[in-house]
């Protein structure tokens, strides 16, 4: 079986206006709209027209997370994955467990291709992903703008600081998704329906033998340092005098 | 003592200047001695130029032809034999380091602090999350090697004058070859570089067109500045994906930013927190770009653009 593993964080949607708490300890949760990270959608409609085009027979869709991230899962089953795994924690899961973690289920799985978000808009860490292929000791390829695949290998364009660059890799491989991958598609109510009998399978954290935590440990949270508050100007003359006086222009 | 082996970012003939903004940031590691490690094919023209970084004190050269394209799988493995005896490894926050340092500090099994922006103690750092709207300050066990990559707009470059030693040095590790360089399609430009131009001109989806973006180009080097974009622009084809700015494009801190036709979505703003000033061109006074421009202008981009031009003429 030609399988795909996607790799679906629940993170704070990313239109809420964070606020951090004020004794410093984290930022506030309560209340917040939760999603899919935008990355690990890109990840889950490339896995999908990757077997869409016959190049793969099954889509799994795995999360590490809260009891809650069953929500995030079923969304990912809604969009077409074919069953989903819940590895369930109500602990700090930081990239490099996370990633430990994700090899337990990749023996277990034996996917050709593992595709994960480029950064997870939370800790935006841009870790896992490459410690996952470190790990498991296979190529990665990272920021993916492009994939395509060749037989035993993949041909994965990225998006690198200089342009575009295209590597090779041998599959089994991992990727992780840039923004311009690919659009998401939209959930439609009949797949909402669909996926509430796809099966989600919850497993403890525990039964994977790693051991999750905070090593980094977070010792304060703060809001950015705002910036000063500017000025209006009337017109493109007043634009040039103000940044003439600052010896910019 | 500190010991810091910071990973060089180069092209095969010039050193990346986020080489030179990490050893800044590891210089502010009390006491640090800073090594710098540079991989590629010939390393003859680069070596010299970290050599002369103030504050460097050896280069390791690692020439071998396996280096001479920047392939993670393939680097991870020689920075970690190299690191033995360093208390930390720093890599730059750019897709170069972003790429391989997490892979070396699984392969060495220690956590990584990413996009570190400040050195507040030899195992505790400030680093952005939530798109830079939380700032947490992190501590790393003392017992273990730390691992992390450089927000390099937060650091200025160390100045020349250094004298370092250059090593050559031979790594033996078993490399893999499953992971094959194919084709890199650089856009090559006179203009200046975006993340380390002193100004930056960026435009948004207002401008409606690659032709249109034209505009941009030709006020950014009118102003002597690199050109940057939202990602609606490169979203939309007006411009190149490498000059998008933000949470997931570039972070850049010049001393004169220039938004043109952005709205200042929080995702843009990260990219842009560190600019010593702020100008925002927007027809909508509402635009949440105001709230953080030093000098804001209300009007229509395609009638101040023209005149804005004519006047720095
Ligand atoms: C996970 C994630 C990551 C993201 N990362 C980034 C990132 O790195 N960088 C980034 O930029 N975005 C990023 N975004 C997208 C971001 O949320 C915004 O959608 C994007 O920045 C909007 O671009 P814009 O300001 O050009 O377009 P719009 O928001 O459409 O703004 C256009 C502006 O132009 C003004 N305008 C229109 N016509 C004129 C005119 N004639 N003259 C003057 N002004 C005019 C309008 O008033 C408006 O304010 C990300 C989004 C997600 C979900
Ligand atoms: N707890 C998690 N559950 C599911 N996927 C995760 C988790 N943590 C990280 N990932 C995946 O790893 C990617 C990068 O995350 P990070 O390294 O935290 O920025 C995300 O986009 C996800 O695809």
């Amino acid at each position: 079986m030609r399988r795909i593993m996607v790799c679906v964080k629940r993170v704070v949607d990313y239109n809420v206006r964070i606020r951090v708490k004020p004794d410093g300890t984290g930022v506030v949760l309560d209340g917040v709209k939760m999603s899919v990270n935008p990355f690990d959608e890109i990840a889950l409609e490339e896995a999908l027209r990757i077997k869409e085009r016959g190049e793969a027979d099954e889509v799994v869709a795995v999360s590490i997370g809260p009891d809650d991230a069953q929500q995030q899962l079923r969304t990912a089953l809604a969009m077409g994955a074919d069953r989903a795994i819940l590895v369930k924690t109500t602990d700090v899961v930081e990239p490099l467990a996370a990633a430990q973690v994700f090899l337990t289920l990749v023996q277990k799985e034996q996917p050709q291709l593992v595709i994960l978000g480029k950064q997870a808009i939370d800790d935006d860490a841009a870790q896992t992903g490459q410690m996952l292929a470190a790990l498991w000791d296979r190529p990665q390829a990272t920021f993916a703008s492009k994939v395509e695949l060749a037989g035993a290998a993949a041909l994965v364009t990225r998006e690198v600081d200089a342009g575009l660059e295209t590597i090779e890799v041998d599959l089994p491989a991992v990727v992780t998704t840039d923004l311009r991958l690919n659009e998401p598609r939209y959930v439609k109510l009949p797949d909402i329906m669909k996926a509430k009998k796809k099966p989600l399978d919850v497993v403890e954290l525990a039964s994977t033998g790693v051991s999750a935590g905070e090593t980094l440990k977070s010792v304060l949270v703060e809001p950015p340092k705002p910036r000063s508050k500017g000025v209006m100007v009337k017109d493109v003359a007043g634009l040039v005098d103000a940044l003439k006086k600052k010896g910019l222009l | 003592m500190a010991t810091v082996l910071i990973v060089g970012e180069h092209d095969g003939s010039k050193l990346n200047p986020s080489t030179a903004r990490c050893v800044t940031c590891a210089a502010q590691i009390s006491g640090a001695e800073v090594h710098v490690a540079l991989f590629g094919a010939d390393l003859a023209a680069v070596a010299p130029q970290a050599a002369a970084l103030k504050g460097v004190t050896k280069v390791l050269s690692v020439a071998n032809p396996a280096n001479a394209h920047p392939l993670a799988a393939v680097l991870a493995p020689q920075v970690v034999a190299l690191a033995g005896p360093y208390t930390h490894v720093l890599g730059p926050s750019t897709t170069f380091g972003k790429d391989l340092m997490p892979r070396v500090a699984a392969l060495l099994g220690v956590p990584q602090v990413s996009d570190a922006m400040s050195v507040d103690g030899p195992y505790k750092f400030k680093r952005p999350t939530y798109a830079g709207n939380a700032i947490v300050t992190v501590e790393a066990p003392e017992s273990r090697k730390l691992v992390a990559t450089v927000r390099t707009a937060s650091f200025e470059a160390a100045p020349q004058g250094g004298q370092a030693a250059v090593e050559a040095v031979a790594v033996s590790v078993p490399l893999p070859t499953h992971t094959r360089f194919v084709s890199v399609s650089a856009a090559n430009s006179d203009r200046p570089d975006l993340q380390t131009a002193a100004k930056v001109v960026s435009g948004g989806r207002a401008l409606g067109s690659k032709e249109n973006f034209q505009l941009i180009y030709s006020l950014a080097d009118r102003m002597g500045a690199a050109v940057g974009a939202s990602r609606a622009a490169v979203d939309a084809g007006y411009a190149s994906n490498e000059l998008q700015v933000g949470q997931t494009g570039k972070i850049i801190a010049p001393e004169l930013y220039v938004a043109i036709g952005i709205s200042g979505a929080i995702q843009h703003l990260t990219g842009i927190k560190d600019a010593r000033t702020i100008v925002a061109i927007n027809k909508d006074a509402e635009a949440p770009i105001f709230e953080i421009a030093d000098y804001g202008l209300v009007g229509d981009l395609f009638q101040i653009l023209p005149e804005l031009e004519k006047s720095l003429a």
